[in-house]
């Protein structure tokens, strides 16, 4: 084992392990630093299941878009797209035949619609993906307002007890001021977010689905040559993209209990700025899509540190700006010093930690290395 | 002559999209095209139209050029042209007297903003090597918020003659201020592109910057440029705004207006991935868009359906520009030259012909 390692020192890592190491690293700290610095309310466990509970639709979309952006294209009508689901569901909803999975099913055929129509455009007719999905912002933005434009509360009672609906930790919690025990409380969307993280991870690791999609995000070209059908890879990822949103807006509905024209603005923007703090190139081909739910926690994070710190409402947005900036400049360096092949990131045999010299887990590094 | 032929053939797509939307508006009034004096001032349809692109017309000028010379776009410009609005609007209120002179100053000062967004905007594409969407993007999320630090949140009032007349006429003068603007804006980006090489070098970088290194060009060099001129677009751009809206509201000003830029740049013909541009092109786009917006006004549909049917029409013009609907229409229209009436000469019709007759074709597949 031992010349194993000495024969091969410098495995170098992979761009994709690279930079989701990077969010990671930074996320880890970033909660540390919240932690010290705020420790009456990010030590409490509660906190950071908020953090998943109240944005899970958005870690939904994240993973979604990271999907297409890791096959070299872009989605921005995903925002507009979950608030035509939230609207269109309540409406269903609050008419007389609603019930909770015909509302399921309309949200994932409304995603997968937007989806299909995009994907065919774009993969099939090779037009440019900002554009077209420009116009699906548009489409679903306007059908939402010609929908309903007032906000439309939830009354159905079976979709109320979903709302209200809340898996408790009964060993995990924190007694309050009266010496009370409070434990603490997951949303149903937190266990859709694991699901569909595992799943799409599973998807794009070891599926010939996801290795056509970075094949073809790397350079479509050479995707070509060897034999992969880059037309309905492309639109696949679109159609998966579009059911996300599809499910992102049911997850929604299911946090906020509301239909609203508001709702969903601006979130194709942070789940863009979410997927590359997480990793994912614009260019495509480089991304881990576990860095997506750490890229949004990073963006969330921060949000809640300015809040918490009271600062003005302004600095939310700029400082939002500033991180983006910072995450965008190292990235750029990184890439660059790799490029050069200066900066090498390869650890010392013996600070190696002893379980990566099991055989069985050397196997399945080396195959993530190479995706 | 050549060179005529291949430019109008560029041009073909916006310019019958215009004439498709005119058509529209005679058909619905006959009227369209009357004109009245109101004060000394004309208004009518085509004024109004001409008044409104105004900012977008000057934008999708800087945004033809960012997209052709990074192959990416500038989704900031609201942001930008926010900020640099905010910083003329609080020079010249705390200036005091107001003046021809301290509006000329206040302007130059916003373009030294707008020259500093661009320097921003333009060293992290070209020096770092972002992507101009996500480099553009950190100011979209903070942009507005630095506006509002700048103007203090108090959405200040412009109330003096002078902007007033910048917004609207100048007495004695026939035609809206902002469109005389836009005249003299766009008739001086057409004299330093006639005029340097400056074409030259943004198209050859954005075909493929390493031949373009090698031959001597600084791809870098022209990046940057562009993204300066851009933001000596987004002052101006702002310069309008303000003067027309008569306040400076930090929110709302300039909101979305980077979609209809760079939708101005698609419709005008040019390939949003770099290369080849047509600043014809693009302000020809702007103005469909503004005619598209208000077409759809007059033919009495809801405000709240509007971004439904521009996206519907955008889809339809997209697919049918697409090269392989192109390539498609091509070879149908070779199969029936050669099918039909071989002996006597026809008359050739491009392509574009076919496809652009005919856009209810593609539009099938989507509805």
């Amino acid at each position: 084992m031992e010349s194993l390692n000495a024969a091969k020192p410098r495995k170098r890592l992979s761009n994709s392990n690279l930079l989701f190491i990077i969010a990671g690293v930074i996320f880890v700290l970033m909660y540390l630093f919240a932690i010290i610095n705020f420790p009456g309310s990010f030590m409490q466990f509660q906190t950071f299941f908020d953090l998943f509970n109240l944005n899970a639709p958005l870690i939904i979309l994240t993973l979604g878009l990271s999907i297409v952006m890791i096959g070299g294209g872009i989605d921005i009508s995903i925002g507009s797209v979950l608030g035509l689901v939230t609207m269109a569901c309540a409406v269903l909803l609050q008419s007389a035949i609603g019930s909770v999975w015909g509302a399921l099913l309309l949200a994932l055929g409304i995603g997968i619609a937007f989806g299909i129509l995009q994907g065919f455009l774009i993969a099939y007719l090779k037009i440019q993906p900002f554009i077209i999905t420009l116009a699906g912002l548009f489409l679903a933005k306007g059908l939402l307002t010609t929908l309903h434009k007032d906000p439309i509360n939830v009354t159905n009672s079976a979709f109320v007890s979903l709302r209200d609906f809340r898996i408790t930790i009964p060993w995990l919690g924190t007694e309050n001021r009266l010496g009370r025990f409070i434990p603490c409380e997951i949303r149903p969307g937190v266990i859709i977010v694991v699901v569909l993280v595992v799943l799409l991870a599973v998807l794009m690791k070891w599926t010939r689905f996801g290795r056509n999609v970075y094949a073809i995000g790397g350079n479509e070209q050479s995707a070509r040559m060897l034999g992969i059908n880059v037309k309905r890879t492309r639109f696949l990822t679109y159609v998966l993209c579009g059911l996300t949103a599809g499910i992102g807006g049911f997850v929604f509905l299911m946090t906020t209990g509301a239909g609203n024209v508001g709702n969903g603005s601006l979130f194709e923007l942070k789940a863009i700025a979410a997927s590359i703090i997480g990793g994912v190139l614009l260019n495509g081909g480089v991304g881990n899509l576990l860095g997506a739910p750490i890229g949004t926690l990073t963006l969330l994070i921060i949000n809640e540190l300015i809040r918490v710190s009271g600062v003005q409402s302004n600095f939310q947005a700029i400082v939002s700006g500033l991180l983006l900036y910072l995450f965008i400049v190292l990235q750029s360096v990184v890439m660059s010093l790799r490029d050069r092949r200066k900066f090498k990131i390869t650890l010392p045999p013996w600070l190696k930690p002893p379980w990566l010299k099991l055989p069985w887990l050397r196997g399945k590094k080396k195959a993530e290395n190479q995706g | 002559m050549r060179r005529l032929k291949a430019q109008v053939s560029h041009l073909f797509l916006p310019l019958s999209v215009l004439g498709l939307l005119i058509v529209i508006n005679l058909i619905k009034g006959a009227d369209y095209f009357s004109l009245t004096v109101v004060n000394g001032a004309l208004y009518g349809n085509i004024p109004n139209i001409l008044f409104g692109a105004s900012e977008l017309v000057v934008l999708s000028i800087g945004m033809a050029l960012v997209t052709a010379a990074s192959q990416g776009q500038d989704i900031g410009i609201g942001a930008s042209a926010t900020i640099t609005s905010a910083v003329f609007v609080m020079f010249v209120l705390n200036a005091g007297e107001v003046t021809w002179l301290t509006i000329t100053a206040g302007f130059l000062i916003s373009c030294v903003a707008g020259l500093v967004i661009g320097a921003f905007n333009g060293i992290l594409v070209s020096g770092f090597k972002v992507q101009p969407m996500v480099a553009t993007l950190i100011l979209f999320m903070g942009g507005r918020s630095i506006a509002f630090m700048i103007d203090g949140k108090l959405s200040p009032i412009l109330a003096n003659d002078i902007s007033n007349q910048i917004g609207t006429v100048i007495p004695g003068v026939p035609i809206q201020t902002p469109i005389i603007l836009t005249a003299v804006f766009i008739a001086l980006a057409a004299v330093v592109l006639k005029t340097t090489n400056l074409r030259l070098y943004i198209e050859s970088v954005g075909i493929n910057p390493s031949a373009a290194r090698l031959n001597g060009i600084n791809p870098k060099k022209i990046i940057f440029l562009t993204f300066l001129i851009m933001g000596i677009c987004t002052a101006v751009a702002g310069f309008i705004a303000v003067n027309k809206a008569g306040r400076h509201d930090s929110v709302n000003l300039l909101k979305f207006i980077m979609m209809d830029a760079i939708l101005a740049v698609a419709i005008g013909g040019n390939s949003l991935s770099g290369g080849k541009f047509s600043i014809t092109g693009s302000i020809i786009g702007a103005y469909t868009i503004e005619i598209l917006n208000r077409t759809l006004l007059r033919l009495e549909v809801q405000t709240e359906t509007i971004p439904a049917f521009k996206a519907v029409f955008i889809i339809i013009l997209m697919a049918v520009a697409s090269p392989v609907v192109r390539e498609y229409a091509q070879k149908i229209l070779q199969r029936v030259r050669t099918m039909g009436v071989s002996g006597t000469e026809r008359k050739t019709g491009t392509p574009n012909d076919e496809a652009v007759t005919s856009p209810n074709t593609p539009g099938k597949e989507e509805e």
